[in-house]
């Protein structure tokens, strides 16, 4: 594993990275690469020189796992609802589901299917992905360690290739219904004649505009990865205390977590459903 | 932290998960929860209509209720008046019959005075002409005499 302090942060923060590595690529252990093939990196560098054709199989993993638990808990209470007294997983379904309702009714006045169980896919799945949060640091990188995998770290919304991954799913939603409820050219207008209504300003609003557009997945994708990869670093940092100070600042951390998780994946799903409303809004 | 293919996994991933959910999750479960609101207000107006129900049966009742009481009160009213007529009728008869009674004694009476009356007439007629005859020492021709023995007796 890790000795020196930096070493032990730096492990906690790398995931588990499958990747392609060229022909001639000197391996961390002196071999040399006869020809380029995928295998798992040993090392940061190693990590790092696989470039874009690689994967994180511990972030795709754990997502995709908190993503089926989701829908399967969801699909579970779906096939059996009653229109009855609901049990008690139907409640708690139920007012997650309202909850959900709500908030786009709220914030959301054109009519789209697709927003509501849109909003509520992304508040459950960031949910759990966040929940994983709370297991202790070094649980599932020893058990993992111990299974040979030199990397692992559960929380998927700490990796910007996840946070990204779901805004720009966002942001093509954004592109898509502002072009079929504004049409080509409403669109163009509205990133051209906003907001100064002059023909001598278009290239003005036009640099605005695109920034105002591209900025909205930045920023949701950001905000989500900055408050978990942030919360992750100072959990790894109290892990580095000795054994009997851990729970002093364990214990309020986690706590204060608990607050922080629900808060951020409400974040990105309300974000989510205004930056939707405002791509239904007709001018 | 490398961006790397992860993106477009998660992306791919993403895009299955909205699209079951959107299929698979969310219309049963808004569906379910509507129907069971629509029950609930079914439900509402019903015990609504039904106490309400229950208000017009309570007014009937009583309007029935008061409507019987009424008519007994009428039959109440015209029994007594019936047992007074007929009180007063058998007092009226009573009274006629009594007086017929009285009426039938009079008349009696009153023949009986007169033949009382007749007879004694006749024998205080025979009792003066008898005293006549001893004061005169001789017998009376009642023939000669009845016209004055008449008078005599038309004055007793």
């Amino acid at each position: 594993m890790a000795d020196t302090p930096v070493e032990y942060i730096k492990h906690h923060l790398q995931n588990l990275t499958y990747g392609k590595l060229d022909a001639g690529y000197e391996r961390f252990d002196g071999s040399v690469m006869s020809e380029s093939g995928w295998t798992f990196a040993r090392t940061a560098q190693e990590a790092a020189d696989m470039g874009f054709m690689a994967i994180h199989v511990d972030t795709l993993g754990w997502s995709i796992a908190m993503g089926v638990l989701f829908l399967g808990l969801f699909r579970f209470v779906a096939k059996r609802v009653t229109t009855g007294v609901p049990g008690g997983l139907q409640n708690l379904v139920e007012v997650t589901v309202e909850f959900i309702e709500n908030l786009v009714k709220d914030g959301f006045h054109a009519r789209n299917p697709l927003i509501a169980p849109l909003a509520l896919t992304i508040f459950v799945w960031i949910l759990l992905m966040n929940v994983l949060k709370l297991i202790p640091v070094d649980y599932i990188p020893t058990i993992a360690h111990a299974m040979g995998l030199e990397y692992f770290k559960i929380v998927p919304t700490t990796d910007p290739n996840a946070t990204f991954g779901m805004s720009i799913g966002v942001f093509l939603l954004i592109i898509f219904y502002s072009l079929k409820i504004k049409g080509v050219t409403g669109f163009a207008k509205e990133l051209g004649m906003q907001p100064f209504n002059h023909w001598a300003l278009i290239p003005v609003n036009l640099v605005l505009e695109i920034l105002v557009l591209i900025v909205k997945p930045i920023s949701l994708a950001l905000r989500l990865f900055g408050n978990m990869y942030a919360g992750e670093v100072v959990f790894i940092l109290i892990a580095l205390l000795p054994l009997w100070a851990q729970w002093t600042l364990n214990v309020p951390w986690a706590i204060f977590h608990i607050l922080v998780i629900p808060l951020q994946a409400f974040i990105f799903t309300m974000l989510t459903i205004v930056y939707l409303a405002a791509a239904h809004e007709d001018h | 932290m490398n961006i790397n293919l992860t993106l477009i996994g998660q992306s791919i991933a993403f895009a299955i998960f909205v699209w079951f959910c959107v299929k698979y999750v969310w219309p049963p479960i808004t569906a379910a929860m509507e129907a069971r609101q629509k029950k609930i207000a079914d439900g509402l107006s019903a015990a609504d209509r039904a106490s309400l129900d229950l208000e017009l049966a309570q007014e009937k009742a009583a309007q029935q209720m008061q409507q019987a009481k009424e008519e007994a009160a009428v039959l109440i009213d015209q029994a007594n008046k019936r047992a007074a007529q007929i009180v007063e009728a058998s007092k009226d008869d009573a009274r006629k019959e009594g007086e017929k009674l009285i009426e039938q004694a009079r008349a009696e009476i009153q023949q009986e005075r007169v033949q009382a009356r007749d007879a004694l007439r006749t024998e205080v007629a025979l009792l003066a002409i008898a005293g006549a005859e001893k004061i005169l020492e001789t017998s009376v021709d009642a023939k000669a005499h009845s016209e004055m023995l008449d008078k005599l007796a038309a004055q007793l």
